[in-house]
């Protein structure tokens, strides 16, 4: 039976990840798959969850009484979605829509933080990897708020 | 790898002073975005023979009114009509965005630096541009998909505002269409009808990989988004001699004579506008310049 190790060891999010760390994680980790239009999660709702995109395409929106839903971002094969399981209150701050067929892994945050409480050296690393994203999207999301293109006539 | 840098180098232009305007006729007028139009002009006289390099720009001057300097958006090999694509932004553009087919307008250059096209042969080309910036970049696309097979993969990234600030959509469709080019889109908002990517077009270049020894780059667009972009380039080891840029500045004369450009220990008109950014990187971070 295929494992999920060698999928996850492709992913650049676990890139250069010890296979034995790897092997703890697989057992926090499951296939999911997302059809077009398909909400993953809503903002504000539990989550103890966290996705590596392997295909597919994942709009976050936020809906607004009198814009309809907007996209802020749109996430697609190789991204990390969601860190709100780091963290309490383990509440999702957008929604997360499939805009394309999407298939992931998806890792159990609650069974996720017990490992890594338990191994601090791999609580750490992952921790580490997931500041470079949160650094990533923040450094995106200020140059997306100067609104760089210029005013409208 | 040289930087573009040779201005002299600048084909021979069939306005012989760079002081006195050329009358040209607007032969075609396309809106294409809610602020941005192209100008399709063809010379009234002279021999018509006109010629530019990717990257270079044009003095427009809209009689009454005055000068600005905008980048040429046709195809190198095609200068006759010479295209211009436009945005509306200050007196002389908003100006010109109220000429109709048929009207007179005063053209001086072509002037400038070039992109790199020719020293990138061999290699891998990254086009990033960001709103207005696929302008002077599309002179670029037409040369390397004219002789594709001198090159390595070719990218175009291309960042807007909104799906409605996207630039000649039909040919970013043609583009796509290829298998030869890879095309990526971005913008940075959108409704939930878009089903393309949304955010910075930074977040494009993490999609692919690059190969530092044998890759150029060409980013145009606002400052702080070549700046930005830069910075992820050199993150992925791109040296700094393989990054080029175009710059922009209040342009005049476009001989580097009246100094409005003037850059630093350069003039923006006459060194530029495009850059190997090892020649820009320290002044960029000047404020007072």
């Amino acid at each position: 039976m295929e494992t999920l190790e060698p999928i996850l060891a492709a992913h650049p999010f676990f890139k250069g990840m010890p296979l034995e760390e790897l092997k703890l994680l697989v057992g926090c980790a499951s296939n999911v798959k997302f059809d077009v239009g398909q909400f993953i999660s809503r903002e504000g709702s539990e989550t103890s969850e966290f996705f590596i995109i392997r295909q597919g395409k994942v709009a976050l929106e936020l809906f607004s009484p009198t814009h309809g839903a907007i996209t802020v971002e749109t996430l697609d094969a190789g991204d990390v979605m969601g860190w709100e399981w780091l963290l309490s209150p383990y509440r999702t701050i957008f929604d997360a829509k499939a805009v394309e067929l999407t298939r992931c892994i998806r890792f159990d945050g609650k069974c996720l933080r017990g490992k890594l409480e338990e191994d601090h050296d791999l609580g750490y690393e992952m921790l580490k990897r997931f500041v470079k994203i949160i650094v990533e999207r923040l450094s995106a999301t200020r140059l997306q708020l100067l609104d760089i293109y210029g005013t409208r006539v | 790898m040289e930087p573009v840098f040779d201005s002299k180098a600048a084909p021979k232009a069939a306005v012989f002073s760079p002081m006195v305007p050329e009358i040209f006729r607007v032969e075609k007028y396309r809106k294409e975005t809610h602020d941005t139009y192209t100008l399709e002009l063809r010379p009234t006289s002279g021999t018509g023979e006109y010629r530019f390099k990717a990257g270079q720009f044009n003095m427009l001057y809209k009689f009454g009114v005055g000068e600005a300097a905008i980048s040429i958006s046709g195809d190198p090999s095609l200068p006759n009509p010479l295209i211009h694509t436009i945005r509306a932004v200050g007196a002389v553009t908003k100006a010109m965005s109220k000429l109709k087919v048929g009207d007179m307008i005063g053209v001086r250059g072509p002037f400038g630096s070039c992109w790199p096209v020719q020293e990138a042969v061999g290699n891998d080309v990254l086009i990033i541009a960001g709103g207005i910036g696929l302008a002077p970049l599309r002179p670029v696309i037409y040369q390397v998909l004219a002789e594709r097979r001198k090159y390595g993969k070719v990218f175009l990234f291309y960042g807007t505002r909104t799906p409605e600030d996207l630039l000649y959509r039909a040919e970013l469709e043609k583009w796509r269409a290829r298998f030869d080019i890879e095309v990526l889109v971005t913008v940075d908002r959108a409704s939930s009808d878009w089903h393309g990517n949304v955010g910075v077009v930074t977040t494009l270049l993490k999609k692919v990989a690059i190969d530092p020894d044998d890759t150029v780059a060409m980013i145009c667009g606002p400052e702080i988004m070549m700046r930005f972009v830069a910075m992820d380039l050199i993150r992925k080891d791109l040296g700094l001699d393989r990054i080029y840029v175009s710059m922009e500045r209040n342009m005049k004369c476009g001989i580097g004579l009246c100094g409005h450009c003037q850059y630093g220990p350069t003039f923006i008109c006459k060194d530029g506008p495009v850059f190997a950014y090892d020649h820009v990187i320290e002044l960029l971070a000047r404020r007072e310049i």
